[in-house]
């Protein structure tokens, strides 16, 4: 059971036990953390998901598809180098720990 | 999951769809303290539709992560929802609603979100075994049984479901044909070039299409679907048939009650009826849309969010009036379709990207104002056509023009002399 820990945007932390298998967007969702809307479901759509991941853990994300590059590229906050949709992130037991970011704003 | 209802409530939501569930969150976001009550009839927590027809047909989304809210989160946010229990009758001057199973509840407001249902088919053939709809979560159990017995489909109505539904089933390698009483697919809502490009990756993945066609029946002799008999002599076969020919609004309950109904329960800008303390939301309400120049009904995730907002945010104090930029999307196969903006009545259409790619988007003026794009495969101009369409003065044709169609740089407000 993977836990992960939401930074707002002035870095107060709210930290959830998430399924491994989930997506990041859903369990964040699901635990109401506030900043991450994911309107679209997970179907790539929306851009409502976007975090910045701790560069901590870019190793063990999976990569950017073409799709959500794009997508990053037009989202409501500023796009970083540690920019991703949580939709596309699914959470595994080797992402325990994990920290992210949620922009100031997503829409 | 359960059946909690309070005698009386401070907010009652009918429906516990996207729009009803929205309206409850954003009013606790809005630091509404009063108690909320929820009533939904299908026995289920709220859960996301759009995936039925899609993901969840072909096993990659799965029951469990359609579920919107978990009950413990409800729990937490003091969120009461009576679920599996239909409402039968709204007394509005006691400000109460009547349950099928004889209980009621008390409002000082009540949200309607009771959302659209499928048109049936009314033609011969209806009861037959092997035809189906597709709305909701059970529909989606049904259909996935029949479609994994079946070999040969036909899909009555070239919309959205229809669509993607004719995309899964041949991706199953079934035999599909998909029959439209238009030209064209995805006619109302879609531009003829975007029609004409589903139309081609649909046959290219094997889809058959009858357009201008008239069904004259549903046919099976013995209580099982055989096939669909069109008008000129054609019958093509079949052992699963989705009807895929559009929504109605679920209004009858506002109707009984004495409030107008006109495709949906109309509503004012601020989403309210003409009692103060009923509002009606999502699917099943007709609403002026700014981006319409007049009333409209909308089926969409977008629209039921954004209205949610609002209306919680109004019930809050914070009345505001609904102009939310319509969008939309549908995946058929490997295609993604994004929708921004409505292009009804589109006289101009500038095309970006690469359509031999499939990857590309075509911007809509009207009267030399940009008014909708439509994208393939192009999640990224979708989301600066919202930004563009939501600027207090989207930009002319000329100016969208002087600036190359380049979308980012028209997202930024940026205008270049013409």
């Amino acid at each position: 059971m993977p836990r992960v820990t939401f930074l707002d945007p002035r870095g107060r932390p709210a930290t959830i036990d998430a399924a491994a298998g989930v997506s990041l967007m859903l369990a964040a969702v699901r635990a109401q953390v506030p900043g991450v809307l994911g309107e679209c479901g997970g179907s790539l759509a929306c851009a409502t998901c976007h975090v910045y991941v701790d560069p901590a853990f870019a190793a063990g994300l999976p990569p950017v598809s073409p799709a959500e590059d794009e997508m990053l590229d037009a989202t409501a906050s500023e796009r970083r180098a540690t920019s991703r949709l949580s939709c596309q992130i699914v959470l595994t037991d080797a992402l325990d720990g994990l920290v992210v970011t949620v922009p100031d704003a997503q829409i | 999951m359960t059946q909690s209802l309070a005698p009386q409530a401070d907010v009652v939501i009918l429906g516990a769809g996207q729009a009803g569930l929205q309206a409850a969150l954003s009013l606790r976001e809005e630091g509404f303290a009063g108690t909320i009550q929820m009533i939904g009839d299908e026995a289920v927590l709220p859960y996301q539709r759009p995936p039925l027809s899609k993901g969840f047909l072909l096993g990659a989304v799965t029951e469990d992560a359609l579920v919107l809210r978990p009950q413990a989160m409800l729990d937490k946010t003091d969120i009461r929802l009576a679920a599996g229990v239909a409402a039968t009758r709204i007394e509005r001057a006691a400000r109460r609603v009547h349950l099928a199973d004889g209980r009621s509840c008390g409002y000082e407001h009540l949200v309607i979100a009771t959302g659209s249902r499928v048109r049936s088919w009314t033609g011969q053939g209806g009861e037959l075994a092997g035809v189906a709809t597709l709305r909701t979560l059970a529909d989606a159990r049904a259909l996935g049984a029949l479609l994994e017995a079946a070999g040969d489909v036909v899909v009555i109505g070239a919309g959205f479901i229809g669509l993607e539904f004719a995309a899964v089933a041949a991706k199953r390698g079934k035999q599909v044909h998909v029959v439209e009483a238009a030209d064209r697919v995805m006619a109302r809502a879609v531009t003829p070039a975007i029609s004409a490009f589903f139309r081609e990756r649909h046959e290219i993945a094997g889809v058959q299409f009858r357009f201008g066609a008239a069904v004259e029946g549903i046919v099976g002799p013995a209580g099982r679907v055989t096939g669909v008999a069109l008008a000129g002599g054609e019958t093509l076969p079949a052992d699963l048939v989705l009807v895929g020919i559009g929504g109605i609004a679920n209004a009858e309950i506002a109707a009984e009650a004495g409030l107008a109904v006109d495709n949906g329960i109309v509503v004012d800008a601020l989403l309210q009826t003409a009692d103060p303390a009923v509002s009606a939301i999502g699917d099943c309400c007709n609403h002026p849309n700014p981006f319409a120049g007049g009333r409209m009904r909308l089926e969409s995730v977008q629209n039921a969010i954004d209205q949610g907002r609002v209306v919680a945010a109004r019930i809050a104090g914070k009345p505001q009036p609904y102009h939310a930029v319509p969008w939309f999307w549908s995946d058929q196969g490997d295609l993604k379709l994004q929708m921004a903006g409505l292009t009804t009545g589109f006289d101009a259409q500038v095309a970006i990207g690469d359509r031999d790619a499939a990857r590309f988007s075509l911007i809509a003026f009207r009267a030399g104002q940009l008014i909708g794009v439509e994208s393939v495969n192009r999640p990224g101009d979708n989301m600066l056509a919202r930004r563009i369409l939501a600027l207090p003065a989207p930009p002319t044709y000329g100016e969208a023009e002087a600036a190359g169609f380049d979308l980012k740089a028209l997202a930024a407000g940026v205008k270049v002399q013409a």
